[in-house]
């Protein structure tokens, strides 16, 4: 598999691999993934796509993404092929249209080879929560692989596609992108329309990119960002084909900021911190101001986040009743129905979200959980707007450790939940984040965060391009793709 | 805030979910580990604050009003759960009692 976009690129527009090859090869690579990360492989329809890529390469009018094959998060919704939110209750379904940023990558001619397996409903950092099985990291098999978007992340570090899309509510696409060595980015909120993709906590969800390189990432942002008539959470005039316009620029001058609280966390891996104090001297080798910038909330997120999300989530997910599509336990009656249906097609974390979120939104208790965590939202989010004021650029850890064993936070919750807290306030605050791989600890990969101000994501792939150009770390793989 | 199982039992009937005896034990042992995470946010002083729903400076979003083709009703019924279709209709559970 080539190394990057940019590179398969050359090769496809110099005819010395054809797309077809290209998408034989992935689906050979897919076909023999041993990490359960897919949950659908779409042979022909990968196929097709690949010979009408090369009809319109040979044309020599084809866009960058022209028979570049790529994975899709099994919780963005695609035209008859199979798409199950990694969940019992719509196990079977086919949707009759596809999600419009599907629709945009088939119009630029990538392949999609198939639909990788997640969290169900996103619920979940480890990607042990998907009622197909869990997903195993290509660098350990005894590890996760992070979540929610587990395995579009492992498609992508183990060399089957050369990019994918996750979705992001609190880290799920930067804290699997970290613990599998890829690129991974959240776009500010608004920028991605979200037509086709299953809802899960509306005022958090973005669609964002996996790859190999932050330019591949730039490419794959350029082709899905925009506005959407079908989608009315969206902000417009602003232009989406000039995202990779300041990648070569450098981080001379530029002023880095460094959140002290995000290095006071309990359980924070010394190895981490080492990795990320690394990555911070190179930016400062390469001319950035760095200067420490307080987050006074940051512990505070984690709060924030787990009331307004199981609350979204538990009306989002009202619709799954068994009655127009997914399954249906029947009962005797039509309230019996429901509750065997949601009782069996919903798996432990999403019924404990769903209690959860409707707890909190109860008489009784709306005020005192949901409106006080929309209330301290707005702090969180007056901050980063201060912050963002001195300096041009945030840079964090993206997860606190590596990552963790098959099985180890399964039954506590709260410490899975805390796999976050660096990323999830980035999605209360509608921010643009990026993970970079920044080194190993224990021979696993470590995650260099950076966070920009809305909209600016220009500049956060300014800032991470440099620091990719100025260390190998994103050349590192787990052993098997070297061969 | 610790809860007992009174209160998941009340919550998940409200969410129409069916839980097994197990899982309200489970669920509430370990709802109450999060609640109690979260009462933290107590501490904050937020008298002067407004609630932020959406971080987006948009609202009354429009689109042109023209008709467009919407899913045919094949495509519509297309995914009815085993048992739910009847013909051109979804088959549905009786919810009026019949007139006597």
């Amino acid at each position: 598999m080539p190394r990057s976009i940019r590179e398969a690129r050359e090769l496809l527009r110099t005819r010395r691999i054809s797309a077809l090859e290209l998408a034989e090869l992935a689906l050979d690579r897919s076909h023999a993934d041993r990490h359960n990360a897919w949950l659908h492989l779409s042979d022909d329809h990968a196929r097709a796509q690949a010979r009408a890529a090369d009809e319109r390469l040979s044309t020599g009018d084809a866009p960058l993404l022209t028979g570049i094959p790529w994975a899709c998060k099994d919780i963005i919704g695609t035209k008859k092929i199979p798409t199950t939110a990694g969940s019992r209750i719509l196990e079977g379904y086919i949707p009759p249209y596809s999600a419009t940023v599907v629709e945009r990558l088939d119009g630029q001619g990538a392949v999609m080879v198939g639909k990788t397996n997640l969290d169900e409903f996103a619920m979940g950092s480890s990607n042990e929560n998907s009622a197909f099985g869990a997903v195993k990291n290509p660098w350990r098999d005894d590890r996760v692989p992070g979540g929610s978007s587990g395995g579009s992340a492992v498609a992508v570090a183990a060399g089957e596609v050369l990019f994918s899309l996750g979705t992001d509510t609190g880290g799920s696409i930067r804290q699997p992108a970290a613990l599998t060595g890829v690129v991974g980015m959240k776009p500010t909120y608004g920028r991605v329309p979200r037509w086709g993709v299953v809802a899960f906590a509306s005022s958090l969800d973005q669609v964002g990119p996996f790859a190999n390189t932050v330019e591949d990432v730039a490419i794959v942002c350029e082709a899905i960002f925009g506005k959407d008539p079908n989608d009315a959470t969206m902000v417009t005039d602003f232009p989406n084909d000039d995202l990779r316009s300041d990648l070569d620029k450098g981080v001379k001058g530029m002023r880095i900021g460094v959140p002290k609280e995000y290095f006071s966390v309990k359980g924070m891996e010394p190895g981490v911190e080492r990795a990320v104090r690394d990555a911070m001297k190179v930016l400062e080798g390469q001319g950035a101001k760095l200067e420490e910038v307080s987050l006074s909330l940051t512990d505070h997120g984690l709060a924030v986040y787990y009331i307004i999300q199981p609350a979204e989530a538990s009306s989002n997910l009202a619709r799954y009743d068994g009655i127009r599509y997914g399954l249906r336990v029947e009962g005797p009656d039509l309230l019996e129905t429901y509750r065997r249906t949601r009782g069996q097609g919903f798996g432990p974390e999403v019924k404990r979200r769903m209690i959860l979120g409707t707890y909190a939104l109860s008489a009784g208790y709306y005020d005192a959980y949901y409106v006080k965590a929309q209330k301290v939202r707005t702090l969180i989010k007056d901050e980063y707007d201060r912050v963002f004021e001195k300096v041009d650029a945030l840079v964090t850890p993206t997860s606190p450790t590596v990552a963790f064993p098959i099985g180890a936070k399964v039954n506590d919750p709260l410490s899975m939940y805390l796999n976050d807290i660096f990323t999830l306030p980035v999605n209360i605050s509608g921010l643009p984040g990026i993970s970079v791989p920044c080194g190993l600890s224990d021979g696993l990969p470590v995650g260099l965060q950076i966070i920009a101000n809305s909209y600016q994501e220009r500049t956060m792939f300014r800032v991470a391009a440099a620091y990719e150009r100025a260390t190998p770390h994103h050349l590192e793989r787990p052993k098997e793709k070297a061969a | 805030m610790a809860i007992d199982r009174s209160v998941v039992e009340k919550a998940a009937g409200l969410a129409r979910i069916a839980l097994t005896p197990d899982e309200v034990e489970r669920f509430t042992g370990q709802l109450s580990v999060v609640l109690t995470a979260v009462e933290r946010l107590k501490d904050v002083d937020t008298e002067k604050v407004s609630p932020t729903a959406s971080v987006l400076p948009v609202s009354n979003v429009m689109r042109e009003d023209e008709i467009r083709t919407g899913l045919s009703r094949d495509e519509a019924l297309a995914n009815a759960p085993k048992g739910g279709r009847d013909g051109e209709f979804f088959r549905v559970q009786q919810v009026l009692e019949e007139r006597p």
